[in-house]
């Protein structure tokens, strides 16, 4: 895989950014030494990328985390370290941003330098099971007010659509077209289709570039 | 089937409100119920309703009971803090006999508390939300298919008994995704002969076919209010025989019975499933209903296990219920975690053995 050195995961409230920027900073893990994960979500208390870090932590992966993210302190606060992704050059940062324009405001404070060193992917996630992102046209209206509040344009599209644990491989090809009509739309390709790593070997032999996740976030009320 | 969508549990709830024909929503953010109130605030403009964000939470349950008065279903949702402040108008609600929609998704307290998920509201809800006597219908989801079919339910049942229906939800259950369907078939529509809908702009008092409506919680004759009051437990009683919920889960051999509703509901059944590898017949009672309790389904229960176990985000408030229902003819234990903790199924587990011991033979 071609990576940048930095990638930047956005999208709608709750299209699963969080779980795939877990996911491709453990991949990235793999090929490079110096890999950190950037949590810039200031919208959501509950489910963050600190929910992951031991699992980081253990496999090398550097944690940029506001002080304060799942504690009881609901403080909308950015990490102080975040400016490390921008400065070490030698570092490959994946940056989960927040949900929708509210969220990726706060990209807005490192959105000149991202686009100076102009080494970066910037990967809008989709979910046509969310229900205000259920067609074309409103995901797209959605994209449009990310790249107005951080002032970066998209460079790709991931295709997350799913239903959680029930997601099966035919809800997956389902929405192909959705995500082709996106990717047209937005004049950018489908970088990557995410599919539960279970049900991923099925949707492989139809469909490329398709990228086996696992679920980071089990709690002892997951059934 | 329905096609299914994957909703937080706070906008599942949001969009069936508007699915149950609520077109005004007041409210005021706060965590972790605030998904409620942006929802609302995307999606009432859509379809020509209103949403609202009131000055404070005091002003928007107060704008419940207008609209209500009005004939009209309304809704106002909060957390834990915000619903201590509108415990006044929950009480004028009662007063009035008007029906209401009012959210709780509860965080950990007392005072500001925090911002994790909590269910020390209970007493709050079922026992004291607010003063005088009265009560409200107390629904208890354990999933976000839950926060959108007890939603369409508790509209229901506020407009037939022209009642309060709460929604008494945790952190987790607002904040949780899981896939849903919003088919929730028709809303029965409920005449409201009462409602403040004006006189048809004449001021002679029966130019619509009925004197102008009033709606008023001040009755300074004792003897008044005395029979407000008998009659309104009358009707609390046809909701206590009628409108019971529960679920059973692996109750049919189970020697223990576990009690908890929304999320330690399934912290249990998790634990269940371990215990019962370990040779331990275990069972779990979900009241689905906090008010009505299903006190009869706990006093039968009570004949034929052990012990009980009540696994609650408190420090101890539905077990004294659970002591009530079941006359305490069987020991009852407390499992819990407070402060925006969850426990483990293991610790219920352990929990479940310290109950397998104490229990005795039957």
């Amino acid at each position: 895989m071609d990576f940048k050195r930095i990638t930047l995961f956005s999208g709608h409230y709750g299209s699963g950014k969080t779980n795939l920027a877990v996911n491709y900073a453990m991949l990235l893990r793999k090929e490079k030494e110096n890999v950190a994960i950037a949590d810039l979500d200031i919208v959501n208390p509950y489910f963050r990328t600190k929910d992951s870090e031991d699992e980081l932590k253990g496999v090398g992966i550097r944690l940029i985390s506001s002080e304060f993210a799942n504690s009881n302190v609901d403080l909308p606060a950015l990490p102080a370290d975040a400016y490390t992704m921008i400065d070490d050059k030698s570092m490959y940062a994946v940056v989960d941003v927040g949900g929708d324009d509210r969220g990726a405001l706060a990209l807005g404070r490192y959105t000149d330098a991202i686009k100076a060193e102009n080494n970066f992917e910037m990967l809008f996630v989709i979910n046509k099971y969310r229900p205000l992102t259920r067609d074309v046209k409103s995901t797209i209206r959605v994209m449009e007010e990310i790249e107005s509040a951080c002032r970066i344009r998209f460079t790709g599209v991931v295709n997350n659509s799913n239903l959680g644990m029930e997601t099966t491989v035919e809800d997956v090809l389902e929405t192909v077209e959705y995500a082709e009509e996106i990717s047209k739309i937005a004049e950018i390709p489908v970088k990557l289709t995410s599919v539960r790593r279970d049900i991923s070997g099925e949707v492989q032999k139809k469909l490329e570039n398709v990228w086996a996740i696992d679920i980071h976030f089990k709690r002892e009320w997951s059934i | 089937m329905a096609e299914k969508v994957l909703m937080k549990g706070n906008e599942a709830l949001a969009e069936a409100a508007i699915m149950a024909g609520c077109r005004h929503y007041l409210g005021y953010p706060i965590t972790p119920q605030t998904e409620v109130a942006a929802y609302m605030a995307k999606r009432m403009p859509q379809i020509g309703g209103v949403f609202l964000q009131a000055e404070s939470e005091i002003a928007a349950i107060n704008m419940v009971i207008g609209v209500s008065a009005a004939g009209k279903r309304a809704m106002t949702s909060s957390s834990s803090p915000g619903v201590s402040l509108k415990s006044e108008g929950l009480s004028y609600l009662a007063g009035c006999d008007l029906p209401a929609f009012v959210v709780n998704v509860q965080r950990g307290g007392p005072g500001l508390g925090g911002i994790q998920p909590s269910q020390s509201d209970y007493f709050m809800a079922t026992h004291a939300g607010g003063h005088g006597d009265f009560h409200m219908i107390v629904l208890a989801p354990a999933s976000v298919q839950e926060m959108v079919s007890l939603t369409f339910k508790g509209f229901d049942l506020a407009d037939k008994y022209r009642m309060t229906s709460m929604i008494l939800a945790d952190g987790t259950m607002g904040q949780m995704m899981e896939p849903v369907s919003l088919d929730m078939g028709e809303i029965t529509h409920y005449d409201k002969p009462w409602a403040v809908t004006g006189t048809g702009g004449s001021r002679e008092p029966n130019s619509i076919g009925r004197p102008h409506n009033i709606i008023n919680s001040l009755l300074l004759q004792p003897e008044e209010l005395e029979r407000f009051n008998f009659e309104r437990y009358a009707r609390y009683k046809v909701v206590e025989e009628n409108e019971v919920m529960y679920e059973e889960y692996m109750m049919e051999d189970a020697d223990i019975c576990l009690v908890a509703f929304g999320v330690t509901a399934r912290v249990s059944k998790n634990a269940i499933k371990i215990a019962r590898e370990q040779g331990i017949k275990v069972g779990l009672i979900r009241p689905i209903t906090l008010w009505p309790f299903p006190k009869a389904v706990l006093r039968n229960a009570a004949e034929k296990v052990r012990a009980f176990v009540s696994v609650e985000l408190s420090m101890g408030q539905m077990i004294e219920d659970v002591e009530l229902a079941t006359r305490c003819i069987r020991p009852v234990l407390l499992c819990n975690r407070t402060g925006g903790v969850i426990m483990t199924p293991e610790e219920v587990v352990a929990k479940i053995k310290e109950a397998d011991e104490i229990g005795g033979s039957k």
